[in-house]
This record gives structure tokens, sequence and C-alpha cells, in this order.
């Protein structure tokens, strides 16, 4: 009996070792081969993922595919006509049945204007121009390619429709938890703090308003693009060019000749969440 | 008997309580059924036929919602000419614009509370603060 435990204990003990180190020194020992390039089987390995890439070279992104609706903005031009701006935020407001609460703490922004250095901490440096710095800039749901936002709600009330890129709100599934407002680097979401009925001015009919308990954001005017439409901060700023809307993925679309002419930039690129909303300042 | 006369009434009392609901709907108007209103501007067609509306407008509702918000298919609905945006606000409430005649008198009827109307405007509610659209 006691032989066989002594052997027993040694068979299990031996195994345990096996079991924890093989696949380290698989790991050792597979390494240097892979690196030296020996073998045929090794070069193929490496090459396959770099025919995926669609020829984007190095170890760089994927092609992109489909659409991906972005937009330029032209901080110029808005800070020569200031009004322009207000008109934006005007017509989003009364096509959106956004309210307009009286505290700031509780307020619904879509579109709306924030410091030159809280809009692009990362860009402002210590002499700038006044003329950049010191009028607002845009902000709005920048629409990432990798939206931090998605990825934070619990229920999918938030989703990046994959047909055109915008990062949609389905107000039906959220249920009130903010974890998106915490997730988005840009505060681009809203709570509704209290009933937001009151608060509305002019109801536009053809639009939901939201209640109490639920986040929203822009929606880059699904519902008016679905109708061949313009959204409406961009038909406000109409024949002005401070706002071009359009397929960031198609080289010949208004945003990408604009993009190639121009230099422009986009908020907090360190965050890595591709924001589709550019500009030009 | 023993003690007839509290046992009597008693029992009386007791059936007339149970059978409250029968003859209290019986001599009251609360158990009639309900009769919508049919669209004041008298369309009689509707994206389904009445009898799949009355039965599964609900279904048909959040099929469209999932077709608009998450799928992305905002085609708009073609039927005899006439054009269906599909949504509550777009298509519904433009025939059945009186949702107090239309939708809340099954509604109430059924004791069924849907939320749609927590975010969805009705035609009264848009017509209190007149849209700019």
């Amino acid at each position: 009996m006691d032989k066989h435990r002594r052997k027993f204990l040694k068979i299990a003990g031996a195994s345990v070792v096996a079991g924890i180190g093989a696949p380290a020194i698989i790991k050792l020992t597979a390494t240097p081969a892979l690196a030296s390039g020996q073998g045929v089987a090794a070069a193929g390995h490496e090459a396959a993922p770099a025919a995926e890439h669609g020829g984007q070279g190095g170890h760089g992104e994927e092609a992109p595919q489909g659409v991906r609706l972005g937009m330029v903005i032209d901080l110029r031009k808005f800070n020569e006509r200031p009004e322009l701006l207000d008109a934006a935020i005007a017509t989003c407001i009364a096509v959106h049945n956004i309210p307009e609460f009286p505290n700031s703490k509780d307020e619904v922004k879509w579109i709306w204007k924030a410091p030159f250095s809280g809009v692009f901490p990362e860009h402002s440096s210590q002499h700038s121009a006044k003329k950049i710095t010191g009028n607002p800039a845009v902000s709005l749901c920048n629409h990432c390619d990798e939206p931090p936002c998605v990825r934070a709600c619990p229920t999918q009330a938030t989703f990046r429709n994959s047909a055109n890129g915008i990062v949609a709100m389905d107000y039906h599934r959220c249920i009130g938890c903010r974890f998106c407002m915490a997730a988005c680097p840009y505060g681009s979401r809203s709570f509704n703090w209290y009933d937001p009925r009151p608060y509305i001015k002019k109801y536009n009919k053809d639009f939901p308003s939201r209640m109490k308990g639920v986040v929203e954001k822009c929606n880059f005017c699904s519902e008016r693009l679905a109708l061949g439409q313009e959204p409406a901060c961009v038909e406000a700023c109409q024949g002005t060019g401070a706002i071009t809307f359009g397929d960031l993925n198609d080289p010949n679309s208004g945003v990408r000749r604009l993009l190639d002419k121009e230099f422009s930039i986009q908020r907090k690129p360190s965050i890595g969440s591709k924001p589709s909303v550019f500009y030009i300042v | 008997m023993y003690n007839k006369g509290t046992i009597i009434p008693g029992l009386i009392i007791f059936v007339l309580f149970v059978t409250f609901p029968i003859w209290f709907n019986g001599l009251t108007t609360a158990g009639d059924l309900p009769k919508p209103e049919l669209p004041p501007g008298g369309e009689k067609k509707c994206v389904e036929s009445a009898d799949y509306m009355r039965a599964s407008h609900m279904q048909l509702l959040n099929k469209w919602r999932d077709n608009v918000l998450r799928d992305g298919n905002r085609e708009i609905l073609e039927i005899d000419g006439k054009k269906y945006p599909k949504g509550l606000q777009t298509a519904c409430m433009n025939c059945h614009s009186q949702k107090e005649k239309f939708c809340d008198s099954c509604h109430t009827y059924a004791a069924v509370e849907p939320y749609c109307w927590d975010c969805h405007l009705t035609p009264k509610e848009t017509a209190s603060k007149e849209a700019i659209h």
C-alpha cells in the first residue's frame, strides 16, 4: 500500500511539473527558430497577415471597408463668423427636440461651444495664436471608429452602425447607467436628470423627445440622412464651407479632398478612438 | 337555524360583494367594448389588414424600431401610392392623429400602459408647442 502511494505521488508530481513547464519550454525553444527565419513554413506564416492588411504596409491598419461618415470642421470659418455656430446649434436643438435646462450642470449637449483648450487639451501650447485659442471651438460626438462608449454600454443601447460608421443610440434600450458618459473622452453624452419635455421650447413632430433617465447625444442626423438630407448643422452652415460632411473611406469625397489639402487635427488622438470629426484650425 | 338574523344578511352581502365585477360592469359602461375612433381624415387603409394590426401592431412597431435604429433599414414603405416612413410619429400618427380616441381607448380597457409616449410625441403634444418644421 505504502509503495503504491509513493509511486502515485511521484507520478502526480512529475505530471504537474510537466504540465506547467511544457508550454514554457516549447515557447522558449520555438521562438529562436521563428526569429532566425529558418524554414519556409515560418516565413509563410509571417507573410500571411501582411497580405490580409490589404497592402497598407508594415503593421499598419486594416484596409477601411464600407462607408465611414465623417465631418471636417473649419474653425477658421467659425472664428470669422461666430453667428454661424449659434445658427448650427439652434437648428440642432430645434430638429432633435433637445431640452434646454436652466442649470448648466444638467445641460443636454449634441453640438455645443467649448473653450479651445478644453476641446484640444493635447494641442494647446504656451504661445498659440489668440485668434485660434481665444475663440470657442465646436464640439460634438466624434462618431469614433473605435468608440469607447460602445465598449462600456452593458445593454448595447449604443452601438456602431457598421453600414455608415455612425455611433448610434437606441433609447429604447438605454437603462441610464451612464457608463458611456464615463467612457466618452469627449464629454459628448448627456444625461436627462429631469423630464425633458417641459424644457423643450418647440417640438419637431417628426422626432421623438427623450425621457428622464436616458443618455442622449448627436446621431449625425441619421433620420435626415435617410431622407437624403444633410445633417442639420451642416445645412445651417451651407455655402460657407464651415462644416463638410461625407464618407471618409471614399478618396473622392468632399471630406477626403479637404483633408488631403489642409492640415487637420482630431481630438485627443492619443486615446486611439479614431474620431471621425476632423478640425482645420 | 341559529343566528338566522345575522347569517342570511351576511350571506347576501357576501354574494353581492363577490359578484361585484359582474353586476357593476352590467350596470355601468365600464365593461363595454372599446370603440376606437377611426382616422379623422377618413383613411380606410393601413399598412396591414385591420385584423393584423389589431392583434400584432406592437410586434410591427418593434420590428420597425429595430429596422430603423439597429439595422439602419429606413426604407419608406409605399402602399397604394401612400408613403409610410417607418415610425410611430412619422407614419402611424399621421392618420391616427388622435391618440386619446384611438390608442387609449383599447389600452385603457385592457389596462396596458405602453411606454411609447414617454418619448414619442402625440399630435396633441406637438400642437401644444408648435414646431418649426
